[in-house]
Parts: structure tokens; C-alpha cells; sequence
């Protein structure tokens, strides 16, 4: 079985960002970037489910600039077969994103298709559902757990609840949440190796999507500010200043 | 301009974040209608009709709508949003499941987890974990949203009189079936809900220690919530995640116990009214957020604190 797994470049989730003084977005420049951690975990995914012998090829795909192509080598390094960038500069939407994924889901005709539940940058969740709508398949959103039998895939869901359990028609999407699973760590050798794997580039245009969007961003603001209060010293000052300061409880 | 929202319920009851949606709705202008799918929903549907504001209430009740399936349910709703400006889903699991397929099924772009309606094309929303808000403008001939329940307050749950109206459409995709559910059992109030909010982080140190938590929030009728390290590290289940990526709330009351502030955790809380963090490291960055901090060891203060309140 086939596994398309994608991945986005994204601020590193350590990285406090700020909003530029024009007003016209979050300043990138100089900003340390890593792959989404949500994608980290899918990656991981397919690894394991080729370990398990139920993947037997693991293709890592990206949309984003040139320099995406570090996250891809680390998905090679983590043991991806082969990636594809499709090399776009501007920042696309979740949908636009979504089209271009559905193109290379037509080309490469996957059998499960695994993404982060959510980029940490632009906070959408949408892509995973959208790509589903798009193909015409299934969708397992906010996994943490994936069970492939047969021509079927089980997944457990993180739901405001507790957990649900939908099985699914392969081929079939799966978005994946924190508990999904542990991300290794490359070693040196495969890091090396990665290098040799191949990476095809590929563009919007040369798959036939327009990129076009419904949604352009007026401004970007810093939020409000939130003043620090005041220290208490002991448990009993806390409780009357929550009592008759407060109001609280 | 009529505004399609879509109902979030569970055992046949109105979850508390459609009414946070439905305000949404109200501020953007124009008839509201709201559309409860499920299967036997007639009850809800009737609950539905009693939303301040709301002008008519759509059920479609079937067998392929139970446990909402996004297969199923995206292609209903994709179909009804012909007829409506805006189609408005909270920004719950189950929201966030469903109307991304909806907007990829009509073309265009969703936007997600607003926080104020700007005006009837124009909406604010939070970005980089809370670190940035957007204003973002659609030009698309539907709008699909979804709605931060905390930057809405509810609308009231009765004095409406919509009137009801059965939707026959029957949409069974055959990709998806629903296999079981483990639902957190818990007497305590629901997270996103609760007035009061007691959460733990890794100072916790391990997931017994939480009945530390449990107690003073019985004692408040507090909801517990946890942060991604506490999660991550196994001690809580992921559904008591309060974050970037979990739960957001805005209680009156938010005390963080052993949790040191990571952005993530405070994108999922910062709009409480008031913050309180009980931490042993005075550097520990929640002290920034929080009204009122105590520097001490959780495991003193907050027994003492449970006996004192």
C-alpha cells in the first residue's frame, strides 16, 4: 500500500513570533523554521506502518517556497521513500493548498493519505477535510490511533468528549492529533542517506490548479496585552482577595 | 442575508456553543435559520425553535446523520448553502470535522475560529498560537465560518418561536461508519462550559496527583483542564487539553497549577476574566498573565487552598 504523506514548513513551535510594524503580517525574517509538529507525527505514522509491513512506500509531499525542501530531507531522514515539493512563494490557503494535493493524489493514487491535524502558523485546520472533499474519500480527523485491515482503515478520533471510532473506505485521509504517537529523532547515517533520495519539483501550474483564493488578510495586530497582576503570599491572601477583590468565587 | 447555523447537540440536547454561534450569527445581521442533523432529532429541533433570534429551524433526521459523519452530513449542508449567505458551524471537534468539506465542496475558503465579526464580509481571528490576530475579508458568495464560542457571548436557549421544517434530503456517502465512542465520564461541568477552571501541568508530576485538582474543583463545582505537557507525558487524557491545539476557554475563574506558560497554553486560556497560577519557579512566564500568583509548592497550597475555600 501506498502512503502520500504532507508535510508543512512552518516558525518553529519554539519561536515567539511578531507581528510586523506595518501591519502587514508576522516578521519570518531570521525566524528559526522546522517542520509542523502535527506533520512530524504523520510522518512518524507511515514509518511505523511501513515497519509493520502494511506501507510499502512512504511519499512525502510539501507546498511551500524552495526552502521546503529541508523539511522534505527531513521526512527522507525519518524514512520516506521519495517527496515532492510543489514550489509555490506565495502563501496559499487551505483550499488552494487542498487542490494542489488532490492533484498529486490523482498522480500518485495513495491508498491513505496522512496530514497534521493543523499548521501552528495559520491555526486552519482545514486541509486534511478539505482534500477529502476534494478526492471523494473518507476522512479520519484528529487521530490517535490508525488501524489499517484489509481495503479498511479503523481510526480513533480525539472529540471534545473522549474518543470516537469511525472505520473507513480506503482509500481514505487521516489527520493526526498528539497522541498519535511519539516522533523519532533521524540519525546521522539516515540524515546522510536522505540526501540521496529523490525529490521531484513540481508547480502549480505544471499540475493544471489555480491558487486563487475568496479570503485576502487586511491586517495582521499584535493582541491585546495582558498586564501581569500582583503576587499574593500566602494561600489564605489568595483566597480573600479572590473572595472580595475578585468576586470571583 | 440569511445566515444558515449549523446545531451542535448531543443526547438530544442543544450543546451550549450553538448559542455562542447563533450570537455570531446575530452580530453579522440578517434571518437566522438553524440546521439540527442527526437521527431522531425531533426534540432537538423543537429546542432549536426556542434560540433567541432564530427565524427557522431545519431538521433532517436520518440514519446516514447519526454520530455525524462528515460524509454524509457535509454533502447536506453543501446542498442547503445555496440558499444562504453564511453558513456558521462552532469551532468544536465536530464543527471543525464537517465544515471544511463543506467549503471545499462549494469552492472556497473557510475561516476559521473567529473571534468578532468585523462586518457582514470581515472578521477577526486569532493566528500563530494567539500571538497575531487576522482581519480577514470574504469574497465569497457563501461564507463558511467557524466560531470561537469564547469571543461570543451565548444568546438565551428560550423565548424564540422558530418555526420547524423537515429537510427530506438524504445523503449516505457509503465511505464511513461509525464504530464506537468512549466518552469521558465526569459529574464535574464540561470544559469549555465551566465558570471555574482548575487545570495541572508537568508539575503535576504524574496523573494521580491530579485528584489534588479533582477535589478543589468539586469543592468550587470547577472543571478540570490540563496543558499539553501534561497530556503529552501521558498523566490526563488529551480531552482535558486546554491549548492551541485543544480546548479554549474563558471562565471567570482560571487557576493554572504547575503549569509554567507556554504561548501554546496560553493561546487556550489568556481570555479569562481572571487568572490565577500557583507555580514553585516565580520566573515560571504564566506569572505574566496571571491576576493574582502564588509562588509555593502545589502540594501544599493547594490542599490548604481546598480547605480554605
Amino acid at each position: 500500500m501506498k502512503v502520500l504523506v504532507a508535510v508543512k514548513r512552518v516558525v518553529d513551535y519554539n519561536v515567539k513570533v511578531r507581528v510586523k510594524a506595518d501591519n502587514s503580517g508576522v516578521d519570518l525574517a531570521n525566524v528559526k523554521m522546522s517542520m509542523n509538529p502535527f506533520c512530524e507525527i504523520a510522518v512518524e505514522e507511515a514509518v511505523r506502518l511501513k515497519e509493520k509491513g502494511v506501507a510499502t512506500e512512504i511519499v512525502v509531499v510539501s507546498i511551500g517556497p524552495t526552502t521546503a525542501q529541508e523539511q522534505l530531507r527531513t521526512a527522507l531522514a525519518l524514512g520516506a521513500d521519495r517527496a515532492i515539493l510543489v514550489e509555490s512563494a506565495d502563501e496559499l490557503t487551505s483550499l488552494a493548498v487542498a487542490k494542489l494535493l488532490k492533484a498529486v493524489v490523482d498522480k500518485e493514487q495513495p491508498q491513505l493519505v496522512i496530514l497534521g491535524k493543523q499548521a501552528i502558523d495559520s491555526d486552519n485546520n482545514q486541509t486534511g477535510q478539505m482534500l477529502a472533499a476534494l478526492s471523494g474519500y473518507a476522512q479520519g480527523t484528529f487521530a490517535s490511533k490508525v488501524e489499517v485491515s484489509g481495503d479498511s482503515v479503523n481510526v480513533t478520533r480525539e472529540i471534545d468528549a473522549g474518543a470516537q471510532t469511525v472505520s473507513l473506505k480506503l482509500p481514505a485521509i487521516v489527520t493526526t492529533d498528539l497522541r498519535l504517537n511519539e516522533p523519532r529523532y533521524a540519525s546521522l547515517p539516515n540524515i546522510m542517506k536522505a540526501k540521496k533520495k529523490p525529490l521531484e519539483t513540481l508547480t502549480p501550474d505544471a499540475l493544471g490548479v489555480s491558487t486563487s483564493s475568496t479570503n485576502k488578510t487586511l491586517k495582521v495586530e499584535a493582541p491585546a496585552a495582558r498586564s501581569a497582576g500582583i503576587k499574593v503570599k500566602s494561600v489564605a491572601e489568595l483566597v480573600e482577595k479572590l473572595k472580595n477583590e475578585a468576586k470571583v468565587i | 442575508m440569511t445566515i444558515l447555523v449549523i446545531a451542535e447537540h448531543e443526547n438530544g440536547a442543544i450543546a451550549p456553543a450553538t448559542l455562542n454561534t447563533v450570537a455570531a450569527a446575530a452580530k453579522i445581521g440578517g434571518d437566522i435559520h438553524v440546521l439540527v442533523a442527526g437521527q431522531n432529532v425531533a426534540a432537538v429541533g423543537e429546542a432549536a425553535a426556542k434560540i433567541a433570534g432564530v427565524a427557522k429551524v431545519l431538521v433532517a433526521d436520518n440514519a446516514a446523520y447519526a454520530h455525524q459523519l462528515p460524509e454524509n452530513v457535509a454533502p447536506l449542508v453543501g446542498e442547503l448553502a445555496a440558499n444562504y449567505s453564511h453558513v456558521l458551524a462552532a469551532a468544536t471537534s465536530n464543527g471543525k470535522n464537517i465544515l471544511p468539506r463543506v467549503a471545499a465542496q462549494l469552492d472556497v475558503d473557510q475561516i476559521s475560529e473567529i473571534i468578532s465579526v468585523e462586518s457582514a464580509d470581515t472578521f477577526k481571528r486569532p493566528i500563530y498560537a494567539g500571538n497575531a490576530i487576522a482581519t480577514v475579508q470574504s469574497s465569497a458568495s457563501v461564507k463558511v465560518i467557524t466560531v470561537r464560542a469564547t469571543g461570543f457571548d451565548a444568546v438565551a436557549a428560550e423565548g424564540g418561536s422558530a418555526s420547524v421544517e423537515a429537510v427530506a434530503a438524504a445523503h449516505d456517502a457509503g465511505k464511513s461508519s461509525f464504530v464506537n465512542e468512549e466518552l469521558a465520564k465526569s459529574d464535574r461541568p464540561e470544559l469549555t462550559a465551566a465558570k471555574i477552571v482548575v487545570s495541572g501541568g508537568r508539575g503535576m508530576q504524574n496523573g494521580d496527583n491530579f485528584k489534588h485538582l479533582y477535589a478543589l474543583a468539586d469543592k468550587l463545582g470547577a472543571a478540570v483542564g490540563a496543558s499539553r505537557a501534561a497530556v503529552d507525558a501521558g498523566f490526563v487524557p488529551n480531552d482535558m487539553q486546554v491549548g492551541q491545539t485543544g480546548k479554549i476557554v474563558a471562565p471567570q475563574l482560571y487557576i493554572a497549577v504547575g503549569i509554567s506558560g507556554a504561548i501554546q497554553h496560553l493561546a487556550g486560556m489568556k481570555d479569562s476574566k481572571v487568572i490565577v497560577a500557583i507555580n514553585k519557579d516565580e520566573e515560571a512566564p504564566i506569572f505574566q498573565v496571571a491576576d493574582y500568583g502564588l509562588v509555593a509548592d502545589l502540594f501544599e497550597a493547594v490542599p490548604e487552598l481546598e480547605k480554605l475555600v
